[in-house]
C-alpha cells in the first residue's frame, strides 16, 4: 500500500499528534494513547491500569456519566479503550462529521476526569464481571497471557497479573486514582492520532481548540523494566479447573526492538516460518505428520501482534495437545525444529511466504480503519515511529535467512520458561 | 495557547497529588459538546451483480483503497440424514486439504506467494469459504478455490486426521460456557430441528467414512443457488469474467439445499441448566422478529436498539453502569431464511443471577410500557445509520455484509436506502414494535449457572423450570 501521508506536530503541553488523512471513505478514527500500561501498576494494586483504563469512560468535568457512549453512539460511531503491558489507548471511530466531537470527549477526560466513589465501586464490580467471563469461568483463561510472565520473569512489573487479584481491585480509592491520573495522564505522556477523511488543515485546527488548554503537567521518567534473562530452564504447572485438553505455553525472551530491531524482526520471521499455515514446518510435522498437537501457533508478544510492547517482550509458543502425548514429545520436537532452522536457516520460497502473507495482512489491517488509527498510534508511542506500522511489510521482506538463522540460534531450551495446563479431572 | 496550571496542589499522604474531586473540575468551568459538521455520503462503487450459466451468482465490487481482494462464497448447506452435521464438519475441514493436482502443503504454500488465505466453515444453514489475496493474486485464488470445489480428494490420512483434530476441538467447544448456553438455548427453542445441530458430537464425527465426506460434496457442494462476493481492488467486470473463467468447471444438476423452515417461537418458561461449580451465569433470552424485507423492521431495528442492542441502551445502562451485574449485555437479530429472532444474553456472577433476570424481565416489559421517548429513538436512529458507514468502510466488511445482506435477498440498494427508511420512522412506530416483540411473555429462554446456588431466588421470581 502507498504509505499514508502522516503529519506530525506536538502541542505546547506537549500532546504529540500524528494526523494521517485518507478520503477513501467518509469516517474518521480519533485515538488517544497514553504511556502507561499495567507493567507499571503499583504493587498492591495489581489490575489497576485496567480498572482505571474503565473509569475513564465515566464521566467528565463537561460530560455527566453515560454522556461519552451516547455521544459517540449519537453521531454514529463505536468507542473502546485496551490496557497493554506499556500502555492504554482510548478510540472512536465514527462517520466523519463527528470528528470535532471525538476530539472534545477525548480532550474533556484528557483535562478533568470525573471519578467518584460511587462509579469506581460500580466499575470494580464490572472489573470482576469481566475477569470471571473471560478467565474464571472459561477454559484456557488467561492463557498464556496471565500464566506464563511470572514463569518467565522474576519482577513484580514483568511478572503479575495486569487483570488484578479481586481482593487489590477492591482496595483501589479514590486517591490511587488521582495520583495515577496525575503521574500518567498528563497530555505530554500521550499520542493523539487522527486518520481519516478530512483535510490537515481542518484538523489541527480542531485538534489545538480542544487539546490546547489541557494544562501541561511533568510527565514521568520512563521506568526500565529490564531484567536480566533466564540462565535455565523455568517450568511451573497451571491448574484449570475447566480445561478439556493438556495445553502448554513455551516463552523466550525477545532481543530489545529499541536497540536491535533486525533482530527483533528475524523472530517474527522466524515464527512465521515454524508456525503460520499448513506448509509451515511446525504446522506440517507436529499437527499433520507426526502428529503430536491439536493446535500451535507461534508469534512475537503475549497477545499476538509483534512490536507491542517494549523490552523486554516475549516470543510465545501454544499448543494444545491429546492427553497420550507427553510434554516433552512436544519440547523435542520443538527443539528439533528450532536447531534444523538454526543450522540450515529458511529456504527462499519459505521467506517469499512470509513476505506476501505479511504484506497481506498489513494492508488488511490498514484497511480497517480502527486497527489503522491503534497501530499508527501505538507505534508512535513505544517506538517514536509511526511510520513503522506501515514499514514493518518492507522491513519483514529485508529479514534475511542468516538472520533468521541467528535468531533460531539464541532459542535455547536453557533459557526459556515451560507452562504447563493438565487436563481438568487428572489427565496429563 | 495558554498551559495555566492546576488550580491546586494537595497533599494525600504525604504525596503531591490532586484530589480526585480536584481533578474533575476546571476554572473555566463545563464546556459545550461541539455540533456535527457535514456528512460526506459513501460513494457508490462501480460493481456487478450477474448468474453465470451454471446458476451461481457473483457480485464484483470495486473499492480500491488497499492493493487486496477480499472473497465470501456462500454455499447453502443445510441436511436432515442423522449424521448431516458432522460430515458437513468434517468436510469443512478438510476440503482445503487436497486435490488431484495439490496437496495440503501445495495449496498453502501456493496461497502464500500471493499473499492468500482461504478457509470453511459450516453451520446448519450454509458452507461459507472465504478468504483475501494481493490484488495482483485473484488469479490464484480463484483457481485454488476452483480446484477444491471441483477437484477436492478427502485422501484417507487427511479425513482420518482431520476427524481426530475435530474430535478435540469440539472437547473443547463443549467445555466453554457460551457453547452449553447457546446449545441448550437451541434445544430450548426449537428441539432437534436440524437448525439446532451447529456442532456435531464426537460419537457422530468418529463414524464419518471418507467416502460419506466425497459423496456429501458431490451432492451438495454445488453452484445452483450459491453466492460469491469479491470485492477490492478489481475491476468488477475482468472479475467476474475471471470467476467465469476458473469456475467453468464448477458444475451440478440440483440446487444447493436450504433449511427447512423454522416454528414460530412462542414465550414460555425459561429453563435452569446445571453446571457444576459455576462462579458466572449465561442468561439467554429469545422471541420471534421479523425479517428485513418487513416494512416493520426499521422500527422494530431502533426498538432493539433501545432495549440492549448497543451500549446506550437501557439494558446495558442498568445491569452494567447501574448495578454493575455484567461485563456486556446485548440483544440482537438473528436472521434465517424465513424469518428472524431477538436474542437477548448477559452472564453474570452466581450471587446476582436472579437479580439480573428480573431486571432483564423489568425492562422488557418497560419498553412497551414507558416507550422510547424522541430523544432515545433519535440516538438509535444515529447509531444504526452511522454503523452502516463505518461497517462497510472496509473492503472485508463490505463483502462480509454484501454476503450476508444477497443470502437475504438483498442487494446493495437497501444499503444504500436503509438510512431514509430508518429516517421515517416515527417514535410511534416504536413504541408499537417495543409492545409487541418486547413482551416478556414473547420470550423464552434458559440460564446456565450452578443451580445450588440459583435454585432459591429463581423459584421465589417464578417463570423458570427447574432441573
Amino acid at each position: 500500500m502507498a504509505a499514508p501521508e502522516l503529519h506530525r506536530f506536538t502541542l505546547d503541553n506537549g500532546l504529540r499528534v500524528v494526523l494521517a488523512p485518507d478520503r477513501t471513505a467518509p469516517v474518521v478514527g480519533v485515538s488517544v494513547h497514553y504511556d502507561v500500561g499495567f507493567r507499571s501498576e503499583p504493587e498492591g494494586r495489581t489490575g489497576f491500569a485496567h480498572l482505571f483504563e474503565h473509569l475513564m469512560f465515566q464521566g467528565s468535568e463537561s460530560l455527566e456519566k453515560l454522556a461519552h457512549f451516547r455521544h459517540v453512539q449519537s453521531s454514529g460511531g463505536t468507542f473502546n479503550g485496551s490496557t497493554h503491558p506499556d500502555y492504554t489507548d482510548y478510540f472512536e471511530v465514527l462517520p466523519s462529521a463527528a470528528l470535532e466531537r471525538a476530539l472534545f470527549l477525548e480532550a474533556d477526560r484528557m483535562r478533568a476526569p470525573k471519578i467518584t466513589e460511587e462509579n469506581l465501586r460500580n466499575q470494580i464490580d464490572v472489573v470482576k464481571e469481566e475477569i470471571r467471563l473471560r478467565v474464571l469461568n472459561t477454559p484456557y483463561g488467561g492463557f498464556p497471557w496471565i500464566w506464563l510472565p511470572p514463569v518467565l520473569y522474576q519482577s513484580f512489573p514483568n511478572a503479575h497479573n495486569g487483570y488484578g487479584d479481586f481482593s487489590e481491585l477492591e482496595q483501589a480509592s479514590l486517591d490511587d486514582c488521582a495520583a495515577f491520573f496525575d503521574t500518567y495522564y498528563a497530555p505530554g505522556n500521550a499520542v493523539l492520532t487522527v486518520t481519516g477523511d478530512f483535510t490537515v488543515e481542518q484538523a489541527a485546527e480542531k485538534v489545538h481548540d480542544h487539546f490546547g488548554d489541557v494544562p501541561a503537567r511533568p510527565t514521568p521518567a520512563r521506568r526500565s523494566f529490564a531484567e536480566p534473562a533466564p540462565q535455565a530452564e523455568s517450568r511451573r504447572v497451571h491448574t484449570d479447573p475447566h480445561a478439556p485438553l493438556p495445553a502448554m505455553a513455551v516463552g523466550y525472551r525477545l532481543p530489545d526492538p529499541a536497540t536491535d530491531l533486525a533482530a527483533y524482526l528475524a523472530n517474527v520471521v522466524l515464527a512465521e516460518v515454524l508456525c503460520d499455515g499448513d506448509a509451515s514446518r511446525l504446522q506440517q510435522r507436529m499437527v499433520h505428520q507426526e502428529p503430536l498437537v491439536t493446535d500451535i501457533s507461534m508469534g512475537c508478544g503475549l497477545f499476538g501482534a509483534p512490536l507491542d510492547a517494549r523490552d523486554p517482550d516475549t516470543l510465545t509458543v501454544t499448543a494444545m495437545h491429546s492427553p497420550d502425548v507427553a510434554v516433552d514429545r512436544v519440547l523435542t520436537a520443538l527443539d528439533e525444529e528450532i536447531e534444523r532452522l538454526a543450522a540450515g536457516g529458511p529456504q527462499p520460497d519459505e521467506l517469499a511466504r512470509v513476505a506476501a502473507r505479511w504484506a497481506s495482512s498489513l494492508h488488511r489491517e490498514h484497511d480497517r480503519i480502527t486497527s489503522r488509527t491503534l497501530a499508527l498510534g501505538s507505534s508512535e508511542l513505544l517506538h517514536g515511529r509511526a511510520e513503522l506500522a506501515t514499514e514493518l511489510p518492507n522491513l519483514l521482506g529485508a529479514v534475511t535467512a542468516d538472520q533468521v538463522a541467528a535468531a533460531a540460534k539464541c532459542l535455547r531450551p536453557d533459557s526459556r520458561a515451560v507452562l504447563t495446563v493438565p487436563a481438568a479431572g487428572g489427565a496429563q | 495557547m495558554t498551559a495555566s496550571s492546576p488550580t491546586t496542589v494537595s497533599t494525600n499522604g504525604g504525596t503531591a497529588y490532586r484530589t480526585a474531586e480536584e481533578i474533575g473540575r476546571t476554572p473555566r468551568g463545563p464546556r459545550p459538546l461541539p455540533p456535527l459538521g457535514e456528512q460526506t455520503e459513501a460513494a457508490t462503487p462501480p460493481m456487478v451483480d450477474t448468474v453465470l450459466e451454471s446458476g451461481l451468482r457473483v457480485i464484483a465490487v470495486r473499492r480500491p483503497a488497499v492493493p487486496m481482494v477480499e472473497l465470501r462464497l456462500r454455499i447453502p448447506f443445510a441436511g436432515t440424514e442423522r449424521l448431516h452435521a458432522a460430515r458437513a464438519e468434517v468436510l469443512a475441514n478438510t476440503v482445503l486439504t487436497g486435490t488431484e493436482r495439490r496437496d495440503r502443503a501445495r495449496m498453502d504454500t501456493d496461497l502464500a506467494l500471493v499473499g492468500g488465505e482461504l478457509s470453511a466453515v459450516v453451520d446448519p444453514e450454509r458452507l461459507s469459504i472465504g478468504g483475501s489475496a494481493l490484488a495482483t493474486g485473484l488469479d490464484v485464488l480463484l483457481d485454488v478455490l476452483a480446484d477444491a470445489l471441483t477437484a477436492a480428494v478427502y485422501r484417507d490420512e487427511e479425513v482420518a486426521r482431520e476427524k481426530d483434530r475435530l474430535v478435540e476441538r469440539i472437547a473443547v467447544a463443549a467445555s466453554e460456557p457460551s457453547v452449553i448456553a447457546r446449545l441448550a438455548l437451541q434445544r430450548h427453542r426449537y428441539g432437534d430441528h436440524p437448525f439446532t445441530k451447529e456442532m456435531p458430537d464426537a460419537a457422530e464425527v468418529t463414524q464419518v467414512a471418507p467416502s460419506d465426506v466425497r459423496r456429501l460434496h458431490r451432492g451438495a457442494v454445488v453452484p445452483r443457488g450459491s453466492l460469491l462476493v469479491l470485492v477490492g481492488d478489481i475491476d468488477p467486470e475482468t472479475a467476474i469474467d475471471a470467476a467465469g473463467e476458473a469456475l467453468l468447471g464448477w458444475r451440478g444438476d440440483s440446487s444447493a439445499t436450504t433449511l427447512p423452515p423454522l416454528p414460530e417461537l412462542s414465550g414460555g418458561d425459561i429453563l435452569l441448566v446445571h453446571r457444576p461449580g459455576a462462579v458466572q451465569s449465561q442468561i439467554r433470552l429469545s422471541a420471534r422478529a421479523i425479517s428485513r424485507t418487513d416494512p416493520r423492521y426499521p422500527a422494530l431495528q431502533i426498538a432493539n436498539l433501545v432495549y440492549g442492542g448497543f451500549f446506550s441502551s437501557r439494558l446495558v445502562e442498568n445491569i452494567r453502569e447501574d448495578k454493575g451485574y455484567t461485563y456486556g449485555a446485548h440483544s440482537y437479530f438473528e436472521f434465517t431464511p424465513h424469518s428472524a429472532t431477538v436474542l437477548v444474553d448477559a452472564d453474570t456472577a452466581s450471587g446476582v443471577t436472579s437479580a439480573a433476570l428480573w431486571e432483564t424481565r423489568y425492562e422488557l416489559g418497560r419498553l412497551g410500557l414507558v416507550p422510547p421517548a424522541q430523544s432515545e429513538v433519535d440516538v438509535a436512529r444515529s447509531y444504526a445509520t452511522g454503523s452502516l458507514l463505518t461497517s462497510t468502510a472496509s473492503q472485508a466488511g463490505l463483502c462480509s455484509t454484501l454476503a450476508t445482506l444477497a443470502a437475504a435477498g438483498l442487494g446493495y440498494g437497501w444499503l444504500r436506502e436503509h438510512p431514509a427508511r430508518l429516517a421515517a420512522v416515527t417514535a410511534d412506530q416504536v413504541a408499537e414494535m417495543a409492545l409487541e416483540f418486547f413482551a416478556p411473555t414473547a420470550f423464552t429462554g434458559i440460564v446456565v449457572g450452578d443451580a445450588e446456588e440459583l435454585a432459591g431466588q429463581l423459584r421465589a421470581i417464578g417463570g423458570v423450570v427447574l432441573p
